[in-house]
């Protein structure tokens, strides 16, 4: 059972967050950290492969300046090695030049099942897992809130406006998982140490036989004409609850006639 | 390139179409001469009225896709449309569940860009997007660059649903051509949860809670507070990432939009995540302990207390009544 997981590599979302000037896009120039909403999709394919009695979990990122750090937390959390594309090449690549670059990378490894987030948490157009499968002429099932193996049949349980459609699939295929569908381990003191010797292999985009007018900003085809400052919204009344806090709601309530 | 005629996505729902999809519809019409519309299902003669009364004159309708998740057979239904040179200037798709996947599959498959959380769009030669970035403080303006169609994403609540009081739409066949292995995964079981009260993204009031509950079993008073007010019970990211209620409840960029009467958010900070989803309610009330948390810079009337105390309180006062 070999599993591909794609993480991405983000600015720390807790940190102040801005758009480069020219461009638009989001500085990404800074340390980078793995995105939160794929440590589920890591610890998803971990246990997929322990369930499976063996194969390898392989990590699939693309990254400005050969950035590893978020690589080296899954890691440690388990996977085995890791390939990173990064290439100047790549700077302002949208989701579908996104999509390009994993799905040629992930060709090289070869996998049974591939497992991504259903979105970033910094750029969440949401639609790159998606793209990688039809690039690669794979079946998909997004929004997994529970992933089973059964021989060479992926089940899943897939959220709905409803509640949630049972959906199976033929491996290989693409399945997106929404944050939650497992509990995330945290790296182990042990499994730091490990992560330091596993193999990244990092590539450019010649080595995945891309043509660079395909990536990158040129490729996007698409521009950000403005940015504006959102209209605010009014300040309202702060209060410090003295006990009346309950009864203040009440009013609020009351006076928008809700009650 | 200017846009003459625009296909909107129409998502069937159980009864009719989603509220989304009729959202788009009405839009489409500010933007463009010709509005038709792309869907699939069993439903698609009856749902032509509606569709129709919305503003599209044709419906191209993929069919009944038995087991198949929509994905795969609708974007290629219009894939094939555009290859034989019969597609739209601009495609509109509601950001949804399955939207996402026909929006996905369609780039790929035309290897045309795709936008996606747009709330606004401006017409003109060229469609201008709207998208609210850094929790909604600030707005980007986009708009492709490349040939068409575009591929435009559109979150819900965007724009009002109105009748234009239009006749039925004509329905005509759209065939779905060679989908090799991508239509292979299949639904074998739909499960509906139960729900009391209104859906979360059409009640007037919603009552949000986040981490601030401090633990899971805490979440209770948030469903009794939202059942007390006839209203919805939402959640932050947070938690719904810890796993204390299922990703249906979550509201923000990636979950639901809401635009109630009253957003009452209990423990929750604002994380800029949080806001995209909430920002538009009309009224917005706060209880979190932390003065600096930045949701009272959002809200009319915050208070900087206990969740465990004020809410409590609240539920008593209110059950009185």
């Amino acid at each position: 059972m070999n599993i591909v997981v794609c993480v991405k590599q983000i600015p720390d979302p807790a940190a102040p967050q801005s758009l480069e000037a020219g461009s638009h896009t989001l500085d990404r120039s800074g340390k980078l950290i793995l995105d939160d909403s794929d440590a589920y999709g890591v610890e998803m394919a971990l246990q997929l492969a322990e369930q499976a009695g063996g194969g390898e979990v392989t990590l699939v990122s693309m990254a400005p300046n050969g950035e590893t750090a978020g690589l080296r937390t899954a890691l440690a959390m388990g996977a085995a090695k890791a390939i990173l594309v990064s290439d100047d090449a790549l700077k302002g690549s949208d989701a579908l030049g996104t999509a390009k670059v994993l799905a040629a990378a992930i060709g090289r490894v070869g996998a049974d099942l591939i497992i991504a987030a259903t979105e970033s948490s910094d750029g969440y157009t949401g639609t790159t897992p998606v793209q990688v499968a039809e690039l690669l002429g794979l079946p998909s099932i997004t929004f997994a809130k529970s992933v089973a193996i059964d021989g060479g049949t992926v089940k899943v349980d897939r959220q709905t406006e409803a509640g949630y459609d049972e959906v199976t699939s033929p491996l290989p295929a693409v399945v997106t998982v929404t944050a939650g569908v497992v509990e995330p381990r945290y790296p182990s003191f042990k499994g730091i140490m490990a992560a330091k010797s596993k193999p990244i292999e990092t590539l450019s985009v010649a080595d995945l036989g891309l043509d660079g007018g395909q990536v990158g900003a040129a490729g996007g085809r698409q521009v950000i004409t403005s940015v504006d400052e959102a209209e605010a919204r009014n300040a309202g009344e702060i209060v410090v609850d003295e006990g009346d806090g309950a009864q203040r709601i009440v009013t609020f309530l009351e006076n928008l006639k809700v009650i | 390139m200017s846009i003459n005629k625009i296909w909107v996505v129409v998502e069937p729902a159980d009864a009719g179409i989603t509220t989304t999809s009729l959202e788009l519809l009405t839009k489409a019409r500010d933007l463009a001469s010709t509005v038709e519309a792309v869907t699939w299902g069993t439903n698609t003669a009856a749902n032509a009225a509606v569709i129709g009364e919305y503003g599209a004159s044709t419906v191209h309708d993929v069919g009944d896709l038995g087991s198949a998740l929509p994905g795969a057979p609708v974007a290629a239904a219009i894939a094939g449309a555009i290859a034989a040179g019969n597609g739209p200037d601009a495609i509109l798709i509601p950001t949804s569940y399955d939207g996402r996947d026909i929006a996905g599959r369609l780039s790929a498959r035309c290897d045309l860009p795709v936008l996606t959380n747009i709330t606004d769009l401006v017409g003109g030669d060229k469609l201008s997007t709207r998208h609210p970035v850094f929790g909604g403080t600030q707005i980007v303006s986009a708009e492709f660059t490349g040939q068409g169609p575009g591929i435009f994403v559109v979150r819900a609540k965007s724009f009002a649903a109105e009748s234009a009081g239009g006749a039925a739409a004509s329905v005509a066949p759209l065939s779905v051509g060679d989908l090799g292995n991508t239509n292979a995964s299949a639904i074998v079981n739909r499960h509906v949860e139960e729900r009391t009260g209104p859906k979360l993204d059409e009640a007037e009031v919603v009552v949000s809670g986040g981490r601030g509950l401090g633990e899971k079993e805490n979440y209770a008073l948030i469903e009794q507070l939202s059942k007390l007010l006839n209203g919805a019970a939402g959640a932050s990211r947070a938690i719904v990432d810890a796993g204390w209620v299922p990703y249906s409840h979550q509201v923000g960029q990636t979950g639901k939009t809401v635009k109630p009467t009253v957003y009452l958010a209990c423990g929750i900070s604002g994380a800029t995540q949080h806001m995209v989803g909430m920002k538009g309610a009309k009224n917005i009330i706060a209880v979190n302990k932390d003065q600096d948390a930045p949701i009272f810079s959002v809200c009319d009337l915050g208070i900087v207390g206990d969740v465990h105390k004020v809410l409590p309180a609240l539920i008593e006062e209110l059950s009185k009544r």
